[in-house]
């Protein structure tokens, strides 16, 4: 699995989003994932998590599964800003 | 999923208020992320139970089913899912993961 191949995936499911993936170790299976999209709106972080791991399908199913740990940070445009501007002193 | 499985998760989730379901026992994680979040339940004082899903994979399978949720650890708060260690952390560092344990809601959690 590459980080464009979960890219790839969680685009198709949100069509809006900013995505960035990072594979941790280099081996292909630990990733690190922050996804941005509108679809967050108005949901808990767990429903949140729960629709990119729905996106993800297979991959994260099982104990065969490509993906052995995703660490995720799921934000919506508002929130992602508000978090930018703060953390960019203008 | 059968009947039988799905009381014996539901009787174990029930376990304790605070329950973690991790790769490991608390003294000796068998994960970073289950490290890190009874690192986070420690620091905040909070008493909890554990199950080391790795110990039984009947069992871990079938949470994740019953969960709807892939992965491992997972937190669970009077018998409601808060999450896996990415949102425990994220909780925790917005000063959100005491209250929730100490039984108040928590906007967005």
């Amino acid at each position: 699995m590459t980080p464009d191949d979960i890219k790839q995936r969680i685009r198709a499911a949100f069509p809006d989003a900013e995505v960035s993936v990072v594979d941790t170790t280099g081996g292909g299976d630990h990733f690190d994932a922050t996804v941005v999209s509108s679809a967050f709106a108005d949901k808990g972080l767990v429903d949140r998590h729960r629709l990119v791991y729905g996106a993800l399908g297979e991959a994260m199913r099982g104990s065969r599964a490509p993906i052995h740990a995703l660490a995720l940070t799921t934000e919506t445009p508002e929130e992602h800003h508000r978090k930018t501007d703060r953390n960019d002193p203008r | 999923m059968n009947d039988l499985l799905k009381k014996r998760i539901a009787d174990t989730i029930a376990k304790g208020r605070v329950m973690l379901f991790m790769k490991g026992n608390p003294s000796m994680p068998q994960c970073g992320f289950s490290a890190a979040v009874v690192g986070v339940l420690k620091e905040i004082g909070a008493p909890f139970e554990s199950f080391n899903i790795l110990a039984d994979n009947e069992l871990r399978e079938g949470l994740k089913e019953y969960s709807s949720w892939p992965t491992f650890p997972q937190l669970y708060v009077d018998g409601k899912l808060i999450g896996g260690a990415d949102i425990v952390r994220d909780l925790h560092a917005r000063g959100e993961l005491k209250k929730l344990v100490a039984g108040a809601p928590v906007a967005g959690a």
